[in-house]
C-alpha cells in the first residue's frame, strides 16, 4: 500500500463532490447538504486512516507522489505530507464536516445571514465547501512549488464565490478587498516562483541544479547568491504575511470576518490563513535560510506588533466577528514570533499552535455565528445575559473563548507556552512584550463574555433558545479536542518534531544553551 | 523596340520559383476569397448565405489542413517565393492558430438568429433606404469574402520575409477590416465613425511601415530581413538610416498590436466594430501583427537588440500599466475588453523582449491561448441581448449570475483567465512569458507584469461582482443562447480549460516549431 495515491484521492474526492453537489438540481436543497455532509466525512475518514500510516520515525515526507505535469516548466504533480503539513490536513478534513452541518440552515431562503437573503443557490454554497477543502489538502500536500503556488492562488475563487454571495449587507466589497489583496502578494510570490527556474537550472557550479525544477526537496539543495535570495524571501514573505495575516497588511481580515457567513470564516481564518504561517515555515526559512535570519529582527518586530496591536483592536471592537478576526491577527503574531524564533521549542509550538488555534478560533466563530443567526445581529451591544436564557451557548462561548486566551488545560495554552520558552530562550525582549497579550488577550475575551452572556437578560434575547441538537453536534467534537489536546499534546508534537528539526537544521540554527547568567555574554547566542 | 526583341528579353527574364506548396494555405484562403466575390455577383440571394459559409468555412479548413500536413513534414524549411516568404515552424504555428480563431470567429459572424451586420451598409443609417433593406429581410453577405481577404493578409503576414511583401500583407489584412468595422447593424453611426477612425490611422501608421522600409533599405540596399540582418552583422551602412528606419518601422507593427502610446484606435474600434468582428481582430490581427513583429526582431534585428530592447522596454511598461489602468474606469465591456487587450499586449511584448527561443515559444503559446479565451469572451457579449441590440454596458450585466448562471460561470471563467489565476490558459501563458522574460534577464519588467496583472484584476473581478453579486435589474437583457455562437463560447471554454490544466501538448508545440527559430 505505500504506492497508494491517498493525498491526490484526498483532494479528488472533496471536488467530486462538489461537483456531484452542483450537478444536483437546484430544488434539491435538502439532499445537496447530505451529499456534501457525505462527502466532507468520507474526506475525513479517509484523512484519519491515512494519519493513523503516518510513521513519526520514518522519512519526513510521507505518502509522496511524483508525476510529471508540465514538463516545459519543469513542474511536477508531486504530493507529500510530512508532520506539519499532516496536522493541518487533518485540521481541515476535521473542520469541514463540522462546518457543513453548522451551515446547515445558512444559506437557506429562509435563513440567510444577518437578515440578508441569500443570493444564491443552496447547493452552490456546499459545492463551494467542498471546492475550498480540496484547494486547502492540496496547498498543504504539494512538495512542489509551483503546484503550491497554483493551489494558494486556485483557493482564492471559491472563498470570493462564498463571501460574496453568500455574505453581509458589504460583502462584494469585502469580497473584491479579500481577493485583490491576496492576488496581489501571491503575483509577487509568483515573481519569485518564476525566479526558482532559471536559478535552479544553473550548472552546480554556479549553485544551481542543472535542470530547471520546481520540486521543494532539491530546491533545498539550491545555493543561490545572497542579494537575490532576499528578493525572492521577500517575494515570498509578503504573499504569507498578508495571507497570515500580518500587521500592516491584515486589514483585509476584519471586513472579510464582518461580511463572510460564519460557517466559511472558519475555514477562512481557521485554516485558509494557516497557509501563510505554513508557508513561512516551509519555504521561506528553508528555501531561503540565509535571508531569513537577515529578516528575522523586522519580522520579529511586525509579530510583536501585530500581536499587541491585534489585541488591543478586539477589545476596542463592537461587531463579534470583526472582534474575533482581530483575536487572530494578535495570534497569528504568536505563530510568527515561533517561527522566526528558530528554535525547537519556538517551532514546535508555532506549529502546534497554528492546529489549535484552528480549533479554537473555529469553535468561537462557530458560537459567534450560533448568536448571530439567533439575535440576527453581530453588535455586541445588542446581547445580554444571554447565560440566563442559553446555558449551553454561554458554556460553550467561554470555553472557546478560554481556550483562545490560553487558560492551561485547554490546547492553545500548550504551544503559546512553548512559543514563548522558546522564544525567550534566544530574543527576550520580544518575549517578554508578547506576554502582555496574553493579559489583553483575558481582557477580551473575559469583558466580551461579561457584556453578552453575564448580568440580567434583556429584552431583545429572552426568546434566545438555546443549543439545538445539530449545534450541539457541531461544537462538541471540537471542546473535546481542545480538551483532550490540552492534556495530551505529545502525540501531536511527536508528528510535528521531526519536520521541525529539518527546519531548524536547514537554517543551521541549534538551540541556545539555557543560561542562569544572562548579564555576561547577553541573550544572543 | 521591336516585338521580336522584347520576346528575346522576355526569354532572358527567368520564370520567379515559387513553391506553391508551401504557399498553398494562403493561396487556398485567397482563392476562396475570390471564388466568394464571383459568388456575391452571380448566385441568387436566397442562395448566396448558404453558399458563402459553406465556401468560407471549406477554404478555411481546407488551408488548416494544409498546414497542419506542412508541419507534420519534418523536412528542413527554407524561404521560399525567392525569399519573399518564409514557411517555418513558427510561422507554420502561428498561421494554424490564425486560421482556428478564424473558423471560431466565423461561427460568430455566420449566426443568424442575432443579425450582427447591417443589411446594406450604403444606406444611410436613420433613412428610408435602410428600413426598407431591413424590412426586405436582406441578409449581408459581402463579409464573408472580406474576411477571407483579411484572413489571407494575416497568413502572410508572420510569413512575409521582405519588408515589401510585409507592406502588402499589412494592407490586404486591413482595407477588408477597416470596411468590415463599420457594418454593424445597430448603432450605426459608431460603428462608422469607427472604421474611418480605424481607417487614417492605420493608413497613416502604414505609412510609417513605409517610410521605415524606404529607410531600412537605404541602410541595408535590401528590403529582406536576412539582408538587414547580415549588414548588421558586417557594421556597415549608416547608422542614423538603420535607427530612425527601425523605430518607423516598429512604430508601424506597434499601431497593429495596439501598444501605448499607438493605442487610440482600439477602444473606438473594438466597440464600434460588429462584436464578431471584434472578436476576429482582438484574436486572429493579434497573432498575426505578433507573428510580424517577431519575425522582424528576432530575424532582421537581433544582432541590434541592444539598441531596440531599452524602448521596448518602455513600451512594453507603459502599455501594461496603461491598459490596465484605463480599463478600471471602462463601463462599457466591449471597451473594457479592449483596454484588456491592451495590457495583454504589452504581456506578450516580454515575451518578445527575451529575444530567445524560450521566448518564441511561449509568445506562441500566448498568443493560442489569448486568442481562444478573448472569442469566447466576445462570443458571450454576443449572447446577452436587449431591445437595442447587445447589451454592453457593464451595468445592464448586474444579476447575469442569477437570471442565466451557465452564461455568466462562462464569461467569469473567461475572465479569471484574463486575470491568470492558475489551472485557466491565461495562467499558463502569463508563467511562459514571464519565465523567459527571467531567464532573459528582464525580471523588473516581470515585476511591472505582475503588479499590473494585480490592477488589472481589479476590473475582471468588477464584472464577476456585477453579475453574481449584485441584484437583477427588473428589464435586464435577455439571454439569447444561439446554437452555433453557443458551440464557440463551448470550444472557447474547453481550450481555456485545457490549455490551463493539461497544456504541455501544445507547449511542446509550441516548443517545437520555436526550435527551429525563424529561416532567413
Amino acid at each position: 500500500m505505500n504506492d497508494f495515491p491517498w493525498l491526490s484521492l484526498l483532494i479528488a474526492l472533496p471536488l467530486v463532490g462538489a461537483l456531484a453537489v452542483a450537478l444536483l438540481p437546484t430544488a434539491r436543497e435538502k439532499l445537496a447538504k447530505q451529499v456534501a455532509l457525505a462527502f466532507s466525512l468520507a474526506v475525513t475518514v479517509l484523512a484519519l486512516v491515512m494519519a493513523a500510516r503516518f510513521d513519526t520515525g520514518g522519512d519526513r515526507f510521507q505518502f509522496t507522489e511524483t508525476h510529471w505535469w508540465i514538463k516545459e516548466f519543469g513542474v511536477h504533480w508531486a504530493l507529500g505530507a510530512d508532520g506539519v503539513a499532516l496536522t493541518l490536513i487533518v485540521l481541515s478534513v476535521i473542520l469541514v464536516p463540522l462546518v457543513v452541518l453548522a451551515s446547515w440552515t445558512d444559506a437557506d431562503r429562509s435563513g440567510g445571514v444577518d437578515g440578508t437573503p441569500p443570493k444564491r443557490s443552496v447547493k452552490t454554497y456546499f459545492a463551494l465547501l467542498l471546492a475550498l477543502e480540496a484547494m486547502m489538502i492540496g496547498v498543504f500536500a504539494a512538495t512542489d512549488v509551483f503546484l503550491f503556488y497554483v493551489f494558494f492562488e486556485a483557493m482564492l475563487v471559491p472563498v470570493y464565490f462564498i463571501i460574496g454571495s453568500y455574505g453581509g449587507p458589504q460583502r462584494s466589497y469585502a469580497a473584491v478587498k479579500f481577493l485583490l489583496y491576496s492576488l496581489l502578494g501571491g503575483l509577487l510570490m509568483l515573481v519569485s516562483v518564476i525566479w526558482l527556474y532559471p536559478l535552479s537550472a544553473k550548472p552546480p557550479a554556479e549553485g544551481g541544479l542543472g535542470h530547471g525544477t520546481f520540486l521543494f526537496e532539491e530546491l533545498r539543495g539550491l545555493h543561490v547568491d545572497p542579494t537575490t535570495a532576499k528578493w525572492l524571501f521577500l517575494g515570498f514573505f509578503i504573499a504569507f504575511a498578508i495571507k497570515a495575516p500580518m500587521v500592516p497588511v491584515h486589514t483585509w481580515l476584519p471586513d472579510a470576518a464582518a461580511q463572510s457567513p460564519a460557517g466559511s470564516l472558519v475555514l477562512v481564518v481557521g485554516v485558509l490563513d494557516k497557509v501563510g504561517t505554513y508557508g513561512m515555515l516551509r519555504f521561506c526559512l528553508e528555501l531561503f535560510p540565509g535571508a531569513a535570519k537577515w529578516a528575522t529582527p523586522v519580522v520579529l518586530a511586525l509579530a510583536v506588533v501585530s500581536i499587541i496591536y491585534g489585541a488591543v483592536l478586539a477589545i476596542g471592537q463592537v461587531d463579534l466577528k470583526r472582534l474575533v478576526a482581530y483575536t487572530s491577527v494578535s495570534h497569528f503574531g504568536f505563530i510568527v514570533l515561533g517561527i522566526f524564533a528558530m528554535t525547537t521549542a519556538g517551532q514546535s509550538g508555532a506549529a502546534l499552535y497554528m492546529v489549535n488555534h484552528g480549533f479554537s478560533t473555529g469553535a468561537l466563530f462557530l458560537v459567534v455565528g450560533f448568536m448571530i443567526v439567533r439575535r440576527r445581529s453581530a453588535r455586541i451591544s445588542d446581547f445580554g445575559g444571554v447565560q440566563k436564557v442559553a446555558p449551553v451557548l454561554a458554556g460553550t462561548f467561554l470555553i472557546a473563548g478560554l481556550s483562545g486566551l490560553s487558560l492551561p488545560g485547554l490546547s492553545p495554552f500548550v504551544s503559546e507556552f512553548m512559543v514563548l520558552t522558546g522564544t525567550f530562550g534566544r530574543y527576550r525582549v520580544p518575549a517578554a512584550i508578547a506576554a502582555v497579550g496574553i493579559v489583553l488577550a483575558a481582557i477580551y475575551i473575559l469583558w466580551t463574555y461579561q457584556r453578552t452572556m453575564g448580568g440580567p437578560a434583556v429584552e431583545s434575547v429572552r426568546a434566545m433558545p438555546d443549543l439545538s441538537a445539530r449545534e450541539k453536534l457541531v461544537v462538541a467534537p471540537i471542546i473535546a479536542i481542545i480538551v483532550a489536546m490540552g492534556f495530551f499534546p505529545q502525540p501531536v508534537l511527536d508528528v510535528i518534531n521531526p519536520s521541525v528539526k529539518q527546519t531548524l537544521a536547514r537554517v543551521d540554527r541549534q538551540d541556545p544553551a539555557p543560561k542562569i547568567n544572562v548579564a555576561e555574554n547577553g541573550a544572543r547566542p | 523596340m521591336t516585338a521580336s526583341t522584347l520576346l528575346a528579353q522576355g526569354a532572358d527574364i527567368p520564370a520567379p520559383h515559387i513553391e506553391y506548396d508551401q504557399l498553398g494555405p494562403t493561396l487556398l484562403v485567397f482563392g476562396a476569397a475570390l471564388v466568394g466575390v464571383l459568388v456575391e455577383a452571380f448566385a441568387g440571394r436566397a442562395a448566396r448565405f448558404g453558399a458563402q459559409v459553406t465556401l468560407t468555412a471549406l477554404g478555411l479548413v481546407g488551408a488548416l489542413g494544409w498546414t497542419i500536413w506542412l508541419a507534420a513534414d519534418s523536412k528542413p524549411h527554407h524561404v521560399a517565393a525567392e525569399g519573399a516568404i518564409g514557411v517555418d515552424g513558427p510561422t507554420l504555428f502561428l498561421q494554424g492558430t490564425i486560421l482556428i480563431l478564424a473558423i471560431l470567429s466565423l461561427m460568430l459572424i455566420a449566426e443568424r438568429r442575432n443579425a450582427h451586420f447591417t443589411a446594406q451598409a450604403s444606406a444611410l443609417p436613420g433613412t428610408e433606404a435602410e428600413q426598407e433593406t431591413t424590412a426586405a429581410g436582406i441578409v449581408q453577405t459581402e463579409v464573408f469574402p472580406l474576411m477571407l481577404f483579411a484572413v489571407g493578409g494575416m497568413l502572410m503576414f508572420p510569413a512575409s520575409n521582405d519588408l515589401l511583401t510585409m507592406f502588402v500583407a499589412l494592407e490586404v489584412m486591413s482595407l477588408p477590416l477597416y470596411l468590415l468595422c463599420g457594418l454593424a447593424r445597430r448603432r450605426r453611426l459608431l460603428s462608422q465613425e469607427a472604421a474611418v477612425k480605424y481607417f487614417l490611422l492605420g493608413a497613416f501608421s502604414s505609412a510609417f511601415f513605409l517610410y521605415g522600409t524606404a529607410l531600412l533599405y537605404g541602410y541595408a540596399g535590401s528590403v529582406r530581413l536576412g539582408d538587414i540582418a547580415a549588414q548588421l552583422d558586417k557594421d556597415a551602412g549608416s547608422e542614423t538610416l538603420l535607427l530612425a528606419g527601425v523605430a518607423l518601422l516598429s512604430v508601424g507593427l506597434l499601431f497593429k498590436l495596439g501598444a501605448v502610446p499607438f493605442h487610440m484606435w482600439k477602444p473606438d474600434v473594438y466597440q464600434g466594430a460588429p462584436t464578431p468582428i471584434t472578436a476576429l481582430m482582438a484574436s486572429c490581427t493579434l497573432v498575426a501583427a505578433f507573428g510580424a513583429m517577431l519575425r522582424v526582431y528576432y530575424v532582421g534585428l537581433e544582432h541590434l537588440k541592444w539598441d531596440w530592447r531599452p524602448a521596448m522596454w518602455g513600451v512594453a511598461i507603459l502599455t501594461m500599466v496603461a491598459g490596465a489602468i484605463i480599463a478600471i474606469t471602462q463601463t462599457d465591456l466591449k471597451r473594457m475588453l479592449a483596454y484588456s487587450s491592451i495590457a495583454h499586449a504589452g504581456f506578450l511584448l516580454t515575451g518578445v523582449i527575451a529575444t530567445s527561443t524560450d521566448g518564441l515559444s511561449s509568445t506562441l503559446f500566448y498568443l493560442v491561448a489569448y486568442g481562444f479565451t478573448t472569442i469566447g469572451a466576445f462570443a458571450v457579449i454576443t449572447m446577452v441581448r436587449d431591445t437595442g441590440g447587445e447589451a454592453a454596458h457593464l451595468s445592464r450585466w448586474a444579476g447575469l449570475g442569477k437570471r442565466s448562471p451557465v452564461v455568466a460561470g462562462a464569461f467569469a471563467f473567461f475572465l479569471l483567465a484574463f486575470a491568470g489565476i492558475p489551472l485557466t490558459s491565461g495562467f499558463t501563458g502569463k508563467f511562459a512569458v514571464f519565465k523567459a522574460a527571467v531567464e532573459a534577464g528582464a525580471t523588473p519588467l516581470v515585476v511591472v507584469g505582475v503588479l499590473s496583472s494585480a490592477i488589472a484584476a481589479f476590473f475582471y473581478v468588477r464584472v464577476i461582482v456585477v453579475m453574481f453579486f449584485s441584484e437583477p435589474e427588473a428589464d435586464g437583457p435577455t439571454v439569447v443562447a444561439a446554437p452555433v455562437t453557443a458551440a464557440a463560447v463551448a470550444l472557447g471554454l474547453a481550450a481555456t480549460v485545457v490549455l490551463g490544466v493539461l497544456p504541455q501538448p501544445v507547449l511542446d508545440l509550441a516548443g517545437h516549431a520555436a526550435t527551429q527559430m525563424f529561416v532567413r
